[in-house]
């Protein structure tokens, strides 16, 4: 049986290219596992509360994970207007990369912004990060924060996971597709480096601008933040 | 044993399709033992006849309108309006345009915004960046997109749908409610390990 380290190690060991595309240029699919997650049940709950709420008014979700047919098919079935937006893919492209005088790189996080998530104000309410933030540029964290409580409605909720531990220099990134309303299945997407651990302070810190912020301390280094506008 | 006679791999003449109507449509018994794509093959050799094709050298700039099915694997700048139609948009299509038409499957890349009457379908491989409106959408694994989704339904599918998610929330037990500072909840066995291989 593959323990969940035997899982990863394999990960690594493909090498620094994400193992999404040696996948699908060798028609293999990658395993996928299963993890409950009480944080996204508590987020669930919260959207049908809403719903409920909002009779016939038809609710907007955005999804900063990568494209998921699963999670599209799951919140439109519900009724919901889905908007998806892989934040981690569109961070990748060299245009946004700023050189400096000293030689050194700078992510322009202004000309993704005005290129990216480009909602009106109050469009969302609901938006599903996952664990987006920890592979972020440093230069994005904040300016995306504060994009996303802009495209927010005041009371909109929003999920984001961090890892409690660095798991080393390379880490596996995975994408995360709902299955039921607490159960997520999750498929490694690549080994790409964690820019940084949050703790709790700095998770506070990052969302010091919203209403409330409740966390869920899971057994796999991994903490889930539901977050209210 | 039936065994294909050598005729039978052979390619039609230059004004036939390759994939023969003819095989399906044969009345001999032995042809229940024939290949399995037969009737496929010439199903689509059939639609074939019925579709307007852009190859992948053409490039246009401005509206194209149509009333016939199209495959497009060109570039095109502008709108496409095929109201009543389907458009399958190839591996080597490269749209910048509004499209509107009665089914639209996608397999090369777009962008703008896609509107169907009844159904889109995202292929593998297919890049996607714009808004889609449709009753039906189906997205396989390993296709890229960037906008909105809205679905267009009845009021009564729309009620139906959210039945069995609201009945999903009801048995999931309840939480405590959000609170207006920092809560913190250690799930020390409710939450299982990260990965559960299956």
């Amino acid at each position: 049986m593959n323990s969940p380290n035997h899982s990863l190690s394999r990960w690594f060991r493909s090498g620094g290219e994400p193992a999404e595309s040696n996948a699908q240029e060798k028609g293999t699919a990658a395993p996928r596992g299963t993890r409950r997650s009480i944080g996204f049940g508590e987020f669930m709950r919260s959207l049908q509360a809403d719903l409920k709420a909002a009779g016939e008014q038809r609710l907007s979700i955005l999804d900063l994970g990568s494209t998921s047919p699963a999670n599209i098919s799951f919140f439109t079935e519900m009724g919901l207007r889905v908007s998806t937006e892989d934040v981690l893919r569109a961070c990748k492209d060299p245009d946004y990369m700023l050189r400096q005088e000293d030689g050194s790189e700078q992510f322009d996080s202004q000309k993704f912004l005005a290129e990216n998530l480009a909602y009106s104000e109050g469009q969302f309410d609901a938006v599903l990060c996952w664990d987006v933030a920890d592979y972020l540029p440093e230069a994005l964290v904040k300016p995306l924060v504060e994009r996303i409580r802009f495209v927010l409605k005041p009371h909109g909720t929003l999920l984001a996971f961090f890892h409690d531990k660095d798991p080393g220099p390379n880490s596996a990134l995975y994408r995360y597709h709902i299955t039921q309303t607490d159960t997520l299945e999750i498929e490694p997407k690549g080994s790409v480096k964690l820019q940084r651990i949050f703790n709790n302070r700095h998770v506070e810190s990052l969302f010091a601008d919203f209403a409330s912020r409740k966390f869920f301390l899971g057994r796999d280094n991994y903490r889930e933040v539901i977050v209210v506008r | 044993m039936w065994k294909p006679r050598p005729e039978d791999n052979q390619p039609m003449s230059s004004n036939q399709p390759s994939a023969s109507p003819t095989v399906a449509a044969a009345p001999t018994p032995n042809l229940t033992t024939a290949p399995k794509e037969a009737p496929k093959m010439s199903h689509q050799a059939a639609d074939r006849a019925d579709v307007g094709h852009i190859g992948k050298s053409v490039v246009i700039r401005g509206e194209l309108t149509g009333n016939e099915d199209l495959y497009l694997d060109g570039e095109i700048e502008g709108n496409i309006n095929l109201r009543d139609h389907k458009l399958v948009i190839g591996p080597n299509g490269k749209i910048k345009a509004s499209i509107t038409a009665r089914d639209i499957v996608l397999h090369g890349r777009v962008e703008g915004n896609v509107s169907a009457t009844e159904r889109v379908e995202l292929k593998k491989a297919c890049t996607l960046v714009g808004d889609v409106s449709t009753q039906r959408i189906v997205i396989e694994d390993g296709a890229y997109f960037k906008g909105s989704i809205d679905i267009k339904e009845s009021k009564d599918s729309r009620s139906e749908a959210r039945k069995p998610i609201a009945m999903a929330a009801a048995s999931a037990g309840s939480s405590t409610g959000m609170s207006s500072s920092t809560t913190y909840n250690a799930s020390s066995g409710s939450q299982g390990s990260f990965i559960e291989p299956k």
